[in-house]
């Protein structure tokens, strides 16, 4: 190409102008060799610099990928781990509780007026004593199911199994199945371990129905099936089916189902401050010889037994408010639960004749009774927290036969004498982190029989340590 | 029979078309993930985000609303690292949804895809509330943001592969535009080299050191425990050897204790939007680095 276009040059050259290119030519000669010396020269040194940077680019990308490869070296050490038996370990969590009681009256004798006593755990001890201590493993089992395991340590030094229940994780639609020992799910409060409370006792109401005792849950041995709708409103339904050995149910040699439970909750937010759950349950146990202790009207020393049907209504309410959804500063909590048990069948009294009459006395039994709480918890301080609970049962309606046939008294029933038990709780507590909290509460109990009024004063202390626990709502 | 042949042709196209405008139910746990999944799947995607800009991601409860959107969804992007350990796994069980369980493609936890900082040596409480797998605040540095789109576009191409080629190109579209913010951010943010700060929790850990600033303290005594003022005051006495020019902190975190050691100390305290809605400008993520440079640019001054 470049011989070409010379030629051309030259032939235009000889060709032209000839007078002109004589003495033209040679200075446009030299111009054009100076134009191509130059052009050449300033080529090769950008030539030059362009291998240059090659070269260092070259370079760079020689170090890049050495870096490269030490960061990927260095990211399979940390994220290696070695391999041992613990690999797999589950979530695994204590949590440590104990309480200062000061009780005006005293705690041993403690029953709840106008109700038959469940024989639940009591109020707790006068003076220090150390709460229960609760064992929690956790962990996915495979890619179908979890389960977990609570084992409650008690100051007597028995061990409890508290709940040890495997959970589906795998199936789809909303549907979970959960079997083995787990609290509940009627109710709001009973699916809450008790260190999580927001006082150091069980509202008068679960005592009552429930059986909880001062400090428990209500749980059972079955399964338990929870639906959750595809909404964007929270519904949830759930069925349970299970052994009914807890009061008000009682353990019994039969087959099939001891205790049956439906419930369904409703919630969402309002806004975005507040939020909200409420719901329905109903509970039924059918008890044969759930057996109390108590005085006939001569004051000897009696124990009777209750067999039938036992079924309890809870409706439950809770609102939660905190600005703009965080919690962290401030917020409330206001929560409320009503009960109402029926139960329908058989007492009989003095089983073991040791009673005035000598002998047991059986009749029909019948009694509709209900109670509620209602408790608000405010925290005004990031750490700081005030709590105000009232307890208020009725007795309603008790029919005993053979009170009602002459043949007893009411007085030979002491414990079930009509009776509005009440009692108000205020109580104070400080969290130093989300894993501490220390609780001073006060109550004027006045549940006991006979109008009875006791002064409670209790400190107690609540520490986990181990695996985070879940923020339950 | 003409009637019924147009009802039946038009009960049918409604039939079809549901089936195939079935967008894809995103639950996403902070608002920044949200605000991503967004820009990578417009209206393929139905997005709900767990938490505001004014909530404390620790500090959530597994509560009803959440619950009956974790049953219906289809992917969870959470940033893991245990800051949603209070309530996740929590929900996770309870939602009833078997596609969403860790493990499985419809749970995406984006801090495991990025290098994080500040892993502890020693896992102990008594340091404080210590994420044992290192700092999961990790959306504050936009090279991160870029990591996990990319996991996002290849996830949500997985779960949806009717749509794949939309993920795809918008993909790769808002991984141009991020490239070109980023520069752009860069250069802005070059003042804000060296500058020291004190920030009231350990979550701006990753702007920090993408910017180049330096964290001289914290107002909390350690991480999760609320400031006293007896830190304040050892914070305020270290500032005389190694002054500090501003006080971080977010919407959702109690002004008094930044206000209180900014009027001692004669420095800003100025609130970061700290993720997606946490101002007026912060209105998208690009909005969100924008806001907070300019905000970091004008306390420096």
């Amino acid at each position: 190409m470049f011989k070409f276009h010379a030629a051309i040059v030259a032939a235009v050259l000889a060709l032209g102008l000839p007078q002109l290119s004589h003495a033209a030519s040679d200075a446009e000669l030299q111009a054009i060799r100076e134009e191509i010396k130059q052009l050449k020269q300033s080529y090769e040194t950008r030539i030059e610099a362009l291998e240059k940077r090659l070269q260092e680019a070259e370079a760079k990308a020689g170090q890049a990928e050495t870096s490269a490869a030490k960061a990927e070296t260095a990211a399979a050490a940390a994220s290696s781990r070695p391999a041992t038996e613990s690999t797999f370990n589950p979530a695994v969590s204590l949590v440590l509780q104990g309480t200062y009681n000061n009780f005006s009256k005293d705690p041993d004798t403690f029953r709840i007026g106008g109700f038959i006593p469940a024989g639940g755990e009591g109020l707790g001890k006068r003076g220090f004593s150390l709460g229960e201590s609760e064992l929690n493993l956790s962990a996915n089992i495979d890619p179908y199911f979890r389960g977990s395991f609570t084992a409650a340590l008690t100051p007597e030094n028995e061990v409890e199994v508290e709940e040890a229940f495997f959970q589906t994780l795998g199936l789809l639609n909303g549907l979970t199945l959960k079997g083995g020992r787990f609290f509940s799910g009627v109710g709001y409060l009973n699916e809450i371990h008790q260190h999580a409370w927001d006082f150091v006792d069980a509202p008068l109401a679960y005592q009552a129905f429930l059986g909880t005792g001062a400090r428990g849950n209500y749980s059972d041995d079955g399964l338990q099936l929870k639906w959750i709708a595809p909404t964007d409103l929270f519904i949830e339904l759930g069925a349970e089916a299970g052994r009914g050995k807890n009061f008000p149910g009682s353990d019994r040699n039969k087959n099939g189902i001891g205790s049956a439970a439906l419930f369904a909750h409703v919630g969402g937010d309002i806004g975005t401050n507040y939020f909200y759950r409420t719901g329905v349950s109903y509970l039924w146990t059918s008890p044969r010889d759930r057996q109390f202790n108590d005085l006939d009207s001569a004051g000897n020393a009696v124990v009777n037994s209750f067999s039938g049907d036992s079924r309890l209504w809870i409706a439950d309410f809770i609102l939660k408010w905190a600005p703009n959804g965080n919690a962290t500063v401030t917020n409330f909590k206001l929560q409320s639960e009503y009960l109402r048990r029926i139960e329908t069948g058989t007492l009989d009294f003095d089983m073991n004749g040791a009673g005035m009459l000598g002998m047991p006395v059986a009749g029909g039994y019948s009694s509709n009774q209900s109670g509620w709480y209602l408790q608000g918890v405010y925290q005004f301080a990031p750490r700081w927290r005030v709590g105000l609970r009232h307890d208020q049962l009725q007795a309603g309606t008790v029919n005993i036969a053979q009170v009602l046939n002459g043949t007893l008294t009411p007085q030979d029933f002491p414990t079930l004498l009509g009776h509005t038990p009440r009692r108000n709780t205020l109580m104070f507590d400080y969290s130093p982190s989300e894993f501490s909290r220390i609780r001073l509460q006060f109550a004027r109990d006045e549940s006991r029989p006979d109008g009875v009024k006791d002064d409670q004063l209790l400190l107690q202390y609540i520490y986990s340590l181990g695996a985070h626990r879940a923020h339950k709502f | 029979m003409n009637k019924f042949c147009k009802l039946l042709t038009m009960v049918l196209l409604l039939v079809a078309s549901q089936a195939a405008h079935a967008a894809l139910n995103v639950f996403s746990c902070e608002p920044v993930w949200a605000a991503l999944a967004w820009e990578l799947g417009g209206d393929k995607l139905n997005v709900y985000s767990a938490t505001t800009a004014l909530q404390d991601a620790h500090r959530i409860e597994a509560r009803p609303s959440l619950i009956a959107k974790a049953r219906s969804a289809d992917l969870v992007i959470c940033t893991g690292a245990e800051l949603e350990i209070g309530w996740l796994p929590l929900l996770l069980t309870q939602s009833g949804n078997g596609k969403i369980q860790p493990g499985t493609p419809g749970f995406l936890e984006a801090s495991s895809f990025v290098l994080k900082l500040e892993v502890p040596r020693l896992l102990d409480r008594a340091q404080g509330d210590i994420h044992s797998a290192g700092n999961p605040h990790v959306h504050l540095d936009p090279h991160n943001i870029a990591k996990v789109a990319a996991v996002i576009t290849d996830r949500l191409s997985q779960l949806d592969p009717a749509n794949a080629a939309t993920y795809q190109s918008r993909g790769k579209e808002f991984q141009d535009r991020w490239a070109q913010a980023m520069q752009r951010w860069e250069q802005e943010g070059a003042p804000l080299k060296g500058l020291p700060v004190i920030t009231h929790h350990k979550n701006m850990t990753y702007l920090i050191r993408w910017l180049g600033m330096r964290e001289v303290g914290n107002l909390e005594p350690k991480p999760g425990l609320p400031p006293t003022a007896g830190h304040l005051a050892e914070l305020f006495s270290n500032m005389q050897r190694d002054p500090a020019k501003v006080i971080l902190r977010t919407p959702f975190q109690d002004a008094r204790p930044s206000e209180l050691l900014a009027s001692r100390a004669k420095i800003p305290a100025i609130v970061l939007p700290y993720t997606v809605g946490g101002s007026d400008k912060a209105k998208d993520l690009f909005g969100l680095f924008d806001d907070t440079i300019q905000r970091l640019l004008q306390a420096a001054k």
